[in-house]
């Protein structure tokens, strides 16, 4: 028998799944204040900008590490939701809550169709297809007036949230984005422990039974998926207002490389690994970032590093250590 | 419309399929017995084509020499490579492979990039390959000639090799079943890290004859891996003659679609395949999903 990607993958037993387990609550608390404080300590920008990648992580694992199946498309729907915010902002000037909702809805849509299509196949078809699919929203983009080439969407407005926030102060933007992550990271963290994320698990761990006591694998697997490219899509759309920028290195398949290597660094199938993941990536982009072309030699060393040995990833081991699912 | 652009198109179409048959045909070929999608496929032709540039600039070697010795410097860290890493994960689901080798190739491409930056260097047309003949309808290059010849030779070859030869045997018996063809007596790993080397070394032999044509880039390969992915996916997955088919007709129907509709040239491979998968999830000439 060949290992499969689940068993790196640290479920949590199916007694602790209908409520919080309480290290996790900790966990949680422990995420929120440290995120609420660092702002006072590092530079916000930084924060904001790996929270967006952390939020993406996270909807990426949806799919990864709960249903089984490496999407390596996810940039087209980061990159197209940004787009859409970016252009929903500037050009129709709609106030940012409702931009990064256009951007969302987009994101969603472009996951109901790609994933209709994708979701027949499995294991390296399914990969080769998304990367395939994201490649035609990549080109589409390139050709495309209202994306603006290579130059991308400049200088998009920040505005008011709701009306009364005022996104132009770093802090207040800062705590906006933090929320958007939050309420991703929940909504995430319940459709993991909902019936609905049971049955994916069940479809995951062997389909044909799943099929056989009546659920209808399709149709689960889709919806996953169409989660997955949704909360890509907010993460998407945040990123776009937070830097004023929308640009084609968002749609680029190698961010679809980039988000599968914060996952699987952070710890695939945990609930933090990811957000963890996305935490080191960004840091190590931002500190190196003076070293030019070497940025992508470390990130491809340390692809070569977590696949030979290091596959449950950092959260993954400390879960392991700890005894508990994190 | 013109003879003139339609015939041009159409010879760069073929010379764009025999590159994405010879890459293709490799990956198909290490997909067949290893069950590894491989990602480095992009780097190690781009390995390929600045192993020729160094020959030339180092030891003085021409293109002839590099014909013969790129592939199998290309081969021979293939070699190293699944003796080193990629053994390591056949135990495992098989997307770890394909990890691994994104992760290679954005080592490899990195330390090339470091180097020499993103702009091409120039490689010369061997002196026996320069001119062109004169068609009467068209100008064809002598060396496009040569390359679409040449690949379809070795294209051929290796589909002779596998298909009809006892090697071959071995190898397609290795691919059903490696444990039964182990016990008799054949050794398997030998097998498969020779299979690996060969396939990676087809791609460093495309590497090179891209170069004249292309310049020596480091990321040459880049956006070309995504493409023959597509390829692969319509030929069907470890399919031999459905990938040396594809391939070229392929970059014809790249080609034509320049002409006609340009602004779709870019995603008429990923449309077929879309088109294909809906009809047939296992690809034109492959057998299972």
């Amino acid at each position: 028998m060949s290992a499969t990607v689940k068993d790196y993958v640290v479920a949590p037993p199916a007694s602790v799944a209908a409520a919080w387990p309480r290290h996790q609550v900790v966990a949680f608390l422990l995420m929120v204040v440290l995120l609420a404080i660092a702002p006072f300590f590092l530079y916000p920008i930084f924060l904001m900008k790996a929270l967006c990648f952390a939020l993406f992580a996270c909807a990426f694992n949806l799919l990864i590490g709960y249903v089984g199946l490496l999407s390596f498309g996810h940039a087209a729907f980061l990159g197209s939701a940004g787009y859409v915010s970016a252009h929903a902002a500037k050009v129709w000037g709609l106030p940012p809550e409702l931009a990064i909702l256009a951007g969302t809805a987009t994101a969603a849509g472009l996951g109901l169709v790609i994933g209709a299509l994708a979701i027949r196949s499995r294991g390296i078809y399914f990969a080769n297809i998304t990367l395939a699919f994201a490649q035609m929203v990549f080109f589409f983009s390139v050709q495309v007036k209202f994306t603006g080439g290579e130059d991308g969407i400049q200088a998009v407005p920040l505005g008011r949230m709701l009306g009364v926030l005022d996104l132009h102060q770093t802090y207040t933007l800062y705590f906006v984005v933090l929320a958007i992550f939050l309420i991703g990271f929940v909504i995430v963290y319940r459709a993991i422990h909902s019936p609905f994320g049971q049955v994916l698990k069940a479809v995951r761990e062997n389909e044909p039974r799943a099929i056989s006591l009546g659920y209808r694998a399709e149709h689960y697997k889709l919806l996953a998926f169409v989660l997955s490219a949704t909360l890509s899509g907010l993460a998407g759309g945040t990123k776009a207002l937070v830097f004023q920028l929308a640009s084609l290195t968002d749609v680029h398949w190698t961010m679809s490389g980039e988000v599968v290597l914060m996952t699987l660094l952070g710890g695939l199938g945990t609930v933090f690994g990811p957000a963890v993941g996305a935490f080191i990536m960004i840091g190590l982009e931002h500190w190196l970032a003076q070293l030019g072309a070497w940025l992508t030699i470390v990130q491809g060393a340390i692809f070569v590093v977590c696949v030979l040995t290091f596959r449950r990833g950092v959260v993954g081991e400390l879960s392991r250590i700890l005894r508990k699912p994190l | 419309m013109p003879t003139q652009a339609l015939f041009g198109q159409l010879l760069i179409g073929l010379i764009n399929g025999a590159f994405y048959a010879m890459l293709s045909l490799g990956l198909a070929v290490i997909f067949g017995l290893l069950n590894i999608i491989n990602f480095a496929h992009g780097a190690l032709y781009m390995t390929g084509a600045f192993v020729a540039y160094f020959l030339l600039k180092l030891a003085g070697l021409g293109y002839w020499w590099s014909l013969l010795l790129a592939p199998l410097a290309v081969g021979l860290l293939g070699i190293v490579l699944e003796k080193t890493m990629l053994k390591r994960l056949y135990h495992l689901d098989h997307l770890y492979g394909l990890l691994l080798t994104f992760g290679i190739a954005l080592v490899i491409q990195g330390v090339f990039r470091n180097e020499f930056g993103s702009s091409g260097l120039p490689y010369g047309i061997p002196s026996q390959l320069t001119g062109g003949y004169n068609l009467g309808f068209m100008f064809l290059p002598t060396y496009r000639a040569w390359v679409v010849v040449f690949s379809l030779v070795v294209c051929l070859g290796t589909w002779f090799v596998i298909e009809q030869t006892r090697l071959g045997a071995y190898l397609r018996a290795a691919t059903e079943n490696p444990t039964l063809v182990r016990a008799f007596g054949i050794n398997v790993p030998r097998m498969i890290t020779l299979t690996y080397g060969f396939g990676v070394a087809l791609a460093g032999l495309a590497g090179v004859l891209a170069a004249p044509i292309y310049q020596v880039n480091p990321l040459m390969g880049v956006d070309l891996i995504i493409v023959v992915f597509a390829v692969v996916v319509i030929g069907g997955m470890g399919s031999i003659m459905g990938s040396i088919l594809t391939g070229f007709s392929l970059g014809v129907i790249e080609g034509f679609t320049k002409v006609f509709y340009p602004e779709a040239s870019n995603t008429v491979i990923f449309v077929i395949m879309a088109l294909v998968l809906l009809v047939r999830p296992a690809g034109l000439f492959g057998r299972t999903a």
